[in-house]
């Protein structure tokens, strides 16, 4: 039998995950199916687990001086339900495309990006918000930038004794938006998705972020992009974005796509994106 | 809680429908396999252990969760609600209501989980709007429904208004009964697959090839056996007691139950282990002694046919299994008659059923007989097969078939059964075995990949003057229903038109990929891609409309198909399209008013019709049925059809129930037993409507004969039956009958009526001239899409059906046939494309959810078939047939791209745009 630990506080996960080589188990979205898959062909091996989902402390979001605290347990739907300022409305628009809504009640923020898919919807949000990832051990707590965090495909700079408790969310004036593209409505991996966070005074853009996922083995901002916009109208956005601000990503040929395709939707994706903010139609996705 | 690795199963509290329950379970278990195994729960049902299909969908603190991607231990203390329970204030009952009354549930694999969807959004949201039900319940998969039917029913409970009266008196043909095998499918208490087996079963494991066409050999298998606790057998080729083989067709027995020292698939069955489930399931495929040495792959129709290529079988050198081929007039003399030529090559995917419900099923030796209990379309196939397999007479053997969580031709072929049998007799103890998702899909028969090569010419009038198509289909490793796909597309190919000139030729190939076999259609829906492409490109060259063009050529009463079919009798493609006319005209005005607005968003509208022969092609394919009253008043109808959810057992009854003259309500349905109801042929080729119930009419008349005989009563007569006493009204005088009176045959039984009934054809001769088929169901559809031109994504947005069904028998499940049809045509056409060992589950797999469905209208044209029960034609297939081609229609239309390679998935369409394909 695979061996089942449920600590009910975080000293105690904290103890059991440096003594023993466990699997961190939260909402299970992606350690069932990948278990799964390896039964399907013969590999019943499974690592022993660390289920968090008794640290109830882990699971909330919280408001402060300067940040927001999403607790590691924190599911799609509490985001979805929770009441943020625009900032976060990219993320909730998010949040609502991952699965359906059985996988938004159960799948957290934490280990959307701890699975650190290049597909994961979460993590070009999180790089538009400069969030970073609280990583607990009995060593102490250490704060990584998201672009740290995600060290490659399905690579993450979790240390073998840690546990992210938390993503923290500096406060900022913007607003967010989220597009994404898939071969259907629901339960579907993202093609392409785009997120944007952008500050406008007056119409003017004073700051802006924006990532693409899907299109490399990490999701990555488009700086270059970024700078190009800073100070121009909010209308003229759109019209602003360059193939050559989209130079950076490397996007593959899949089961799902190719890379050709995802270059040209993730362009046509960061025009959409930004008409939006312009008060143009809000897109459906695909 | 739990805070140290336990060595036993430690007990583990849950709160189950109101109850505190405690289970011995190991806590990383997914909570829906405590649910099922450990509790007995089985209305939470099992379709995917891995989040994508939602058929294990409970509340869990009252929200919806997959109880397949919870740990047991994590849901210790929770509340957990499932199907069994009445749901919070009675939702769920309330739900199962509407379900059955809309006829929301078809073969209800899906039907526990959606239930709990939406009873999870009625308890937060009382008065839901469309869209509302549709994001509740975009996470759980169904395949029959094409959710429309769903839909409505959770708005229906949700809505004021009481839920729908239900007609209930006589229950005969004509009107809306609600399924006969419903409420256990409303309930949870359906028994499919993976839901019974005898308590001391043992389980078992097959071991799959991970290679694609490779060699080995065994090591110490007995050594792994001994050194396994619990493991009882490791079962291989040479431990089959009778043929190693199995296949459709008698001459082509061509795919082992367990691979003799070569595989030609990945997927394909290279051992058995049977034992205790932690013994089968822990034990991995790396520790047992298999030595491959892997060859390289056949993959493709032209690697199948390229010269020098690794041939598949000995018996077909070429790697050809079968060739199709049928011929009338001069197509080259039909092409230089025409105005107008259009020719194109069109290729389609492997597609996969993708039923909700996994194989599954137990065998139990009882003495020398076996029993085999398990999901499947073909008792009487799957009996032949373990019959051979075991080398025991036929008689020895009885299949039971459980309730079939979706067919759709998948489970024509044996599967778990050859297997089951095998192990179950020799170890003389009852074994299981539930295939996973990932299991199911890289060893089940998919649909044809086809490469058509087609070409049709037109005169100046839009008259079609001359058709050809070259076809080939990757048939996979084994034959399976090759040579039926090989044999229906040229009957088909030309469409349902007239055409003087035709020369349609097929080929079914070989090739190290997973077999295809039937699937909804057998390549008609492949063919009807190309025609009517080709039908759009001449009604452009000819400056005619799309409507028009396919109207002028309607194959209509008295004319002719081009296999010299005179059609006699129902033939309403005619009336399809002229109840389709002013939709299509309004449709056309819709789309190009949109399209004003020059937005990137373009729409089109789109046309196809179709037609499908019921029944085999050119063979015998009888159905008998029987109804008996017995000496206590007990009537039964027996009838050997399954029910994969299409709905024969309940329109078969409303047939028996009209022909007899007693109301449906008044009979005991006994299903699908061997042992007890006579062979009705298998649930395919959209056969059991027309076949089995001409079969079940000329039952209840034969019955119904004999009653009037022995009261010497005439034709009009009234039948009324309560309790043991039989009422004959004829007119003013009234008969009964003491049925206690009567003499008994060993069974109690004292009055019958059996009937068999073969629809009439005869042989094609070898240009495919003759009837192949009794009757033939007519179809046309049009469909309305939006177009992102940028990105290249497709949304359908309306589709109207008008399909010729001769007679609604139940007009319910006729529009749910249909809608279920238009789900797998839209999936067809825009996202499914099985690739092994790539997209070998229901992640990578895209079939449609509840937000990828267009709104539906269905026409009813009932055009009676003379041959048919009350009129009645099949529709199963031909539901599917027409969407693909119609939504392909629609895309040029809206966007100017003829897509010739299915699916349509952006970016093939974004490519095509950018004319870079
Ligand atoms: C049907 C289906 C549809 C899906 N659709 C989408 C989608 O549209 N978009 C998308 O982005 N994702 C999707 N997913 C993936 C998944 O749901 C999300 O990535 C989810 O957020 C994962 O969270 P979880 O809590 O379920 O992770 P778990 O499965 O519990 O864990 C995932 C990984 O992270 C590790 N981990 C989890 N929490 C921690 C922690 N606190 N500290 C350290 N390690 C941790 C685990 O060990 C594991 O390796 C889908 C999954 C399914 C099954
Ligand atoms: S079985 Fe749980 S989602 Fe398919
Ligand atoms: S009724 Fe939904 S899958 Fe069959």
């Amino acid at each position: 039998m695979i061996g089942y630990h449920r600590p009910a506080t975080l000293t105690d996960a904290l103890a059991i995950r440096a003594r023993h080589d466990v699997q961190v188990l939260a909402g299970g979205t992606d350690v069932y199916p990948a278990f799964a898959t390896r039964r399907a062909w013969g590999d019943p091996a499974h690592k022993d687990v660390l289920d968090m989902s008794a640290l109830s402390a882990l699971r909330g979001i919280s408001e402060h001086a300067d940040h927001w605290r999403f607790g590691a347990l924190t599911t799609w739907t509490d985001l979805i339900r929770a009441d943020l300022p625009p900032l976060f409305d990219g993320y909730r628009m998010a949040a609502r495309e991952v699965g359906g809504v059985q996988i938004q009640n159960r799948g957290t923020l934490a280990g959307n990006i701890c699975t650190a898919s290049p597909a994961g919807d979460g993590i070009p949000c999180l790089l538009t918000l400069d969030a970073e990832v609280e990583l607990s051990s009995q060593r102490g707590v250490r704060l990584v930038p998201i672009p740290d965090f995600i060290t490659g495909y399905r690579a993450t700079a979790v240390e073998a004794d840690e546990i992210v408790t938390a993503l923290l969310v500096p406060k900022s004036a913007g607003q967010g938006r989220f597009l994404k593209l898939g071969a259907r409505k629901y339960l579907v991996i993202s093609i392409v998705m785009v997120a944007a966070v952008i500050e406008a005074d007056k119409g003017a853009i004073t700051a802006a972020r924006l990532a693409v996922g899907s299109c490399s083995a990490v999701a990555q901002r488009l700086t270059a992009l970024e700078a190009a916009l800073q100070g121009k109208s909010l209308a003229d956005a759109p019209d602003i974005v360059a193939v050559d601000h989209l130079a950076g990503l490397r996007p593959i040929n899949d089961v799902r796509s190719t890379g050709a395709y995802r270059q040209d939707a993730a362009l046509t994706l960061v025009r959409d994106v930004l008409a939006g903010f312009a008060g143009g139609a809000v897109r459906s996705v695909a | 809680m739990l805070d140290k690795p336990q060595a036993t199963a430690p007990t583990i509290p849950l709160i189950v429908n109101g109850e505190a329950r405690q289970v011995a379970a190991d806590p990383f278990r997914p909570l829906s396999d405590t649910l099922r195994e450990g509790l007995g729960l089985t209305g939470t049902k099992i379709g995917c252990e891995a989040g994508d299909c939602g058929a294990c969908t409970v509340l869990m603190d009252g929200a919806q969760v997959c109880a397949c991607l919870i740990a047991t231990g994590q849901a210790a203390g929770a509340r957990i609600e499932t199907v069994e329970g009445p749901g919070p204030d009675g939702l769920t009952d309330r739900l199962r209501h509407a379900f059955l009354a809309h006829g929301a549930a078809q073969c209800g694999i899906c039907t526990p989980g959606m239930l709990m969807a939406a009873t999870d959004l009625l308890s937060r949201n009382a008065t839901p709007s469309h869209q509302d039900v549709e994001d509740a319940l975009g996470g759980v998969l169904c395949r029959c429904t094409g959710y429309t039917k769903i839909i409505e029913a959770v708005l229906m409970v949700a809505s004021p208004v009481a839920a729908r009266i239900m007609e209930d008196d006589t229950g005969h043909v004509g009107q809306r009964i609600a399924r006969l095998d419903g409420l256990a499918k409303v309930d949870g208490s359906d028994r499919f697959g993976a839901d019974i087996a005898p308590a001391d079963a043992l389980w078992m494991r097959v071991v799959r090839s991970p290679h694609a066409r490779a060699r080995f050999a065994f090591g110490d298998l007995e050594a792994v056996r001994a050194a396994t606790p619990g493991l009882a057998a490791i079962f291989t080729h040479a431990d089959v007691p009778g043929e190693n083989s199995f296949g459709i067709f008698p001459h082509l027995k061509d795919q082992p139950v367990l691979a003799p020292g070569q595989v030609r698939y990945r997927g394909e069955a290279v051992v058995a282990l049977v034992g205790t489930r932690d013994a089968v399931e822990g034990l991995a495929d790396a520790a047992l002694p298999i030595h491959w040495s892997i060859e390289p792959a056949v993959t493709g129709v032209d690697a199948g046919l390229a010269e020098g290529a690794p041939v598949l079988h000995a018996f077909a050198p070429d790697n050809v299994l079968a060739r199709g081929n049928l011929k009338t007039g001069d197509v080259a003399a039909g092409h230089a008659a025409g105005a107008a030529t259009a020719s194109g090559i069109f290729t389609t995917a492997f597609v996969e059923h993708a039923y909700i419900e996994p194989e599954a099923g137990y065998a139990v030796r009882v003495g020398d007989r076996i029993e085999v209990t398990a999901c499947t379309q073909a008792p009487y196939m799957d009996l032949e097969e373990v019959a051979r397999v075991l080398g025991l007479p036929q008689e020895a053997v009885r299949i039971m078939p459980t309730a079939c969580g979706g067919g759709f031709g998948g489970k024509l072929d044996v599967s778990v059964q050859p297997l089951l049998a095998v192990a179950a007799w020799l170890l003389k103890r009852p074994v299981r075995i539930i295939y996973s998702r990932i299991e199911s899909m890289a060893s089940s028969t998919k649909r044809h990949p086809a490469r058509i090569v087609a070409k049709a010419s037109a005169d100046a009038t839009g008259r079609l003057t001359a058709y050809e198509l070259e076809g080939d289909f990757n048939t996979g490793a084994y034959a399976s229903w090759g040579p039926t796909v090989a044999n229906r597309v040229p009957v088909h190919g030309a469409g349902p038109y007239k055409v003087p000139n035709v020369w349609n030729r097929t080929r079914a190939v070989y090739t190290n990929e997973t077999p295809a076999g039937a699937f909804r259609g057998f390549g008609v829906p492949q063919a009807a891609i190309a025609n009517e492409t080709l039908m759009d490109d001449l009604a452009g060259r000819l400056g005619l409309d799309r409507w028009a063009i396919r109207r002028i050529n309607a194959l209509d009463h008295g004319d002719a198909t081009y296999s010299g079919h005179r059609l006699a009798s129902s033939a309403g493609l005619p009336q399809c399209l002229d109840a389709l006319k002013s939709d299509w005209d309004q449709m056309l005005g819709r789309v190009a008013s949109h399209n004003e607005s020059g937005a990137r968003k373009r729409r089109g509208a789109g046309i196809a019709c179709m037609w499908y022969g019921c029944g085999n092609t050119s063979m015998s394919n009888p159905s008998t049925m029987r109804i008996t009253l017995a000496g206590d008043g007990k009537l039964t109808f027996w009838n050997g059809a399954v029910d994969i959810g299409q709905g024969s057992t309940t329109i078969l009854a409303q047939m028996a129930a009209e022909a007899l003259g007693l109301p449906v309500a008044a009979f005991t349905l006994v299903v699908g037993d061997t042992d007890l109801t006579a062979d009705a042929g298998k649930t395919s080729a959209s056969r059991q409507t027309y076949v089995s119930g001409n079969a079940a009419r000329l039952a209840g008349e034969a019955l119904r004969a004999r009653i009037l005989k022995l009261a010497n009563a005439g034709a009009d007569a009234k039948l009324t039956l309560s309790g043991q006493v039989l009422s004959i009204s004829d007119g003013e005088s009234v008969r009964t009958i003491d049925l206690a009176s009567l003499r008994a045959d060993a069974d109690g039984v004292v009055l019958e009526g059996i009937a068999t009934w073969d629809p009439p054809t005869t042989k094609l001769d070898a240009d495919g001239q003759g009837i192949p088929y009794g009757t033939y169901g007519f179809a046309a559809q049009i469909a309305e899409v939006e177009v992102d031109v940028g990105l290249g994504t497709v949304k359908v947005l309306n589709i109207i059906a008008a399909h010729d069904v001769g007679r609604a028998i139940n007009p319910t499940l006729v529009e749910g046939q249909i809608h279920g049809g238009i789900a797998q045509g839209l999936g067809l056409a825009l996202m499914e494309e099985f690739i092994p060992g790539r997209t070998e589950n229901l992640h990578d797999y895209l079939i449609p959810t509840t937000g990828d469905m267009p709104a539906i209208k269905t026409y009813l044209i009932e055009d009676p078939e003379e041959t048919g029960p009350f009129g009645a034609k099949g529709v199963g297939e031909p539901a599917l047939v027409a969407t693909a081609p119609a939504i392909l229609g629609a895309i040029r239309h809206a966007c100017g791209a003829r897509m010739t390679q299915m699916p349509v998935l952006p970016h093939r369409l974004w490519a095509a745009l950018k004319g870079r394909a």
